[in-house]
């Protein structure tokens, strides 16, 4: 039997060089609620489990002078929760970050964790890509930036390199007259996973949107931009015709699986009835700020 | 293996344990300390009957592993009555008969006690989305609810 190593880095260096020597026999540990499941049900069998939240880039929440703010890839549901500003900036966001599971779950579950973990239905990952987020990540050549969709690349897998941490989500200075919201479909009402999640970030001036961007997740092996809902926003004063188109090319752009909990049918139809109602709340919300 | 020595506080008491670190905190409570009050329901997260505070946070303690209680603090149902003296939602849970077969019961109190050192006056509402991670197949929720929201109001009544 070999033994498990636990090891708790004060640094990403010692982070990134602890998961490169291990070879991809490593898991990061970031709050744990996949990743225990999983070697539970015996998944996963790392021989090295790396508890990334000694170090303080992982678990901040920064906001710049500019208005950005930057989340670590550790930080807990509950802990954005009770950020000051932050749900005032960014609803949408925060409002799908805490959709993930129970308020146990919540105390630990990290938006780092729920990208890395890759399921097309992770909640948080659709309203991060509405954000126009961009993930830092670091690993043995050092630093790089990419959208956030830029990083699953199917089921359970990413397009994060070998020995690659993500460190943490950049969200940009938000403009006068932004709102964003997230909204899902789950056959339960709590507790469970979303068979389509929709997230709008909108930006108007004088009724007319300026800018727009969609998210959708739990209709494709990954979650989606939707450049052609954005398109059929920016420019209207979101006039039911609009809508509509925004509405049809997120179920064009629907792909989803057929299982017990949603049929291709019904995810396809859900998915534009929910960017209709996140639009609407997006708007309300921008509205006001 | 190599085992882990780990120092943590629980229910306030200095304490120290040998570990793998492949253990969950669950485990190490229940099968190293013989603290048994916390119970093991499912091991994934989903029905609460696990839950103890980490550093006054609300967590399963079968979804965090022993080596990550290094240098913290935890509570667990045994720390919830000083003495023969119930805490009051211990007391309430009695009263109004909020449990019946009991495996849920501990998880359910710590998740309660959170709740009300946040936010004293929760709505039904609160309650119920606060304990929706924490499952009871004997009650039917309703007397459970029922429970918090009476201790809820009589605890605010006390400290007036």
């Amino acid at each position: 039997m070999t033994d498990i190593q636990f090891l708790t880095p004060r640094t990403l260096d010692d982070a990134v060089a602890a998961l490169a020597s291990a070879q991809g026999a490593a898991r990061i540990l970031a709050g744990g609620t996949d990743l225990l499941v999983q070697m539970r049900n015996g998944a996963v069998r790392p021989g090295t489990i790396i508890d990334i939240k000694k170090i303080a880039e992982l678990t901040s929440i920064e906001e710049a002078a500019n208005g950005s703010f930057c989340i670590g890839a550790a930080v807990s549901g509950a802990e954005l929760a009770e950020h000051p500003r932050f749900g005032q900036v960014w609803p949408g966001v925060l409002e799908a970050i805490n959709l993930i599971g129970s308020t146990q779950v919540q105390g630990r579950a990290s938006p780092g964790g729920n990208l890395c973990n890759a399921s097309p239905a992770g909640d948080s990952v659709p309203a991060m890509v509405a954000a126009g987020a961009v993930v830092t990540v670091q690993g043995p050549n050092g630093r790089r930036q990419l959208p956030v969709e830029a990083v699953p690349a199917g089921p359970g897998r990413t397009n994060l390199a070998l020995g690659e941490i993500v460190v943490s989500f950049t969200l940009p200075p938000r403009p006068a007259g932004s709102g964003d919201a997230y909204l899902r479909m789950t056959p339960r009402t709590e507790m469970d996973i979303a068979v389509v999640g929709v997230a709008v970030s909108l930006t108007l001036s004088n009724g007319v949107v300026t800018a727009a961007r969609v998210g959708l997740g739990a209709v494709a092996p990954t979650v989606l931009l939707v450049d052609d809902a954005s398109k059929a926003l920016v420019g209207s004063k979101l006039d039911d015709a609009a809508i509509e188109a925004a509405a049809a090319a997120c179920r064009a752009a629907c792909n989803p699986i057929n299982d017990k909990r949603g049929t291709i049918t019904y995810r396809i139809k859900a998915a534009g009835v929910l960017l209709k109602r996140a639009v609407a709340i997006a708007a309300e919300r921008a509205g006001r700020a | 293996m190599a085992k882990l020595h780990v120092t943590t506080t629980i229910n306030g008491e200095p304490t120290e344990f040998l570990c793998e670190p492949n253990q969950s905190v669950l485990d190490v409570l229940r099968n190293t300390l013989g603290l048994t009050g916390t119970k093991e329901g499912c091991g994934t997260g989903d029905c609460g009957a696990c839950s103890i505070t980490l550093d006054d946070r609300l967590i399963c303690s079968c979804l965090v592993l022993a080596p990550e209680i290094e240098g913290r603090q935890i509570t667990t149902i045994e720390g919830m009555a000083q003495g023969d003296h119930l805490h009051p939602l211990q007391q309430k849970f009695l009263e109004m008969a909020a449990l019946q077969c009991g495996i849920c019961t501990p998880g359910f109190l710590i998740a309660a006690k959170s709740l009300l050192e946040r936010n004293p006056d929760p709505s039904e509402a609160e309650v119920r989305y606060w304990l929706a991670g924490n499952l009871c197949r004997c009650t039917g929720y309703d007397k459970i609810v029922r429970a918090v929201l009476e201790t809820a109001a009589e605890m605010r009544g006390a400290s007036r």
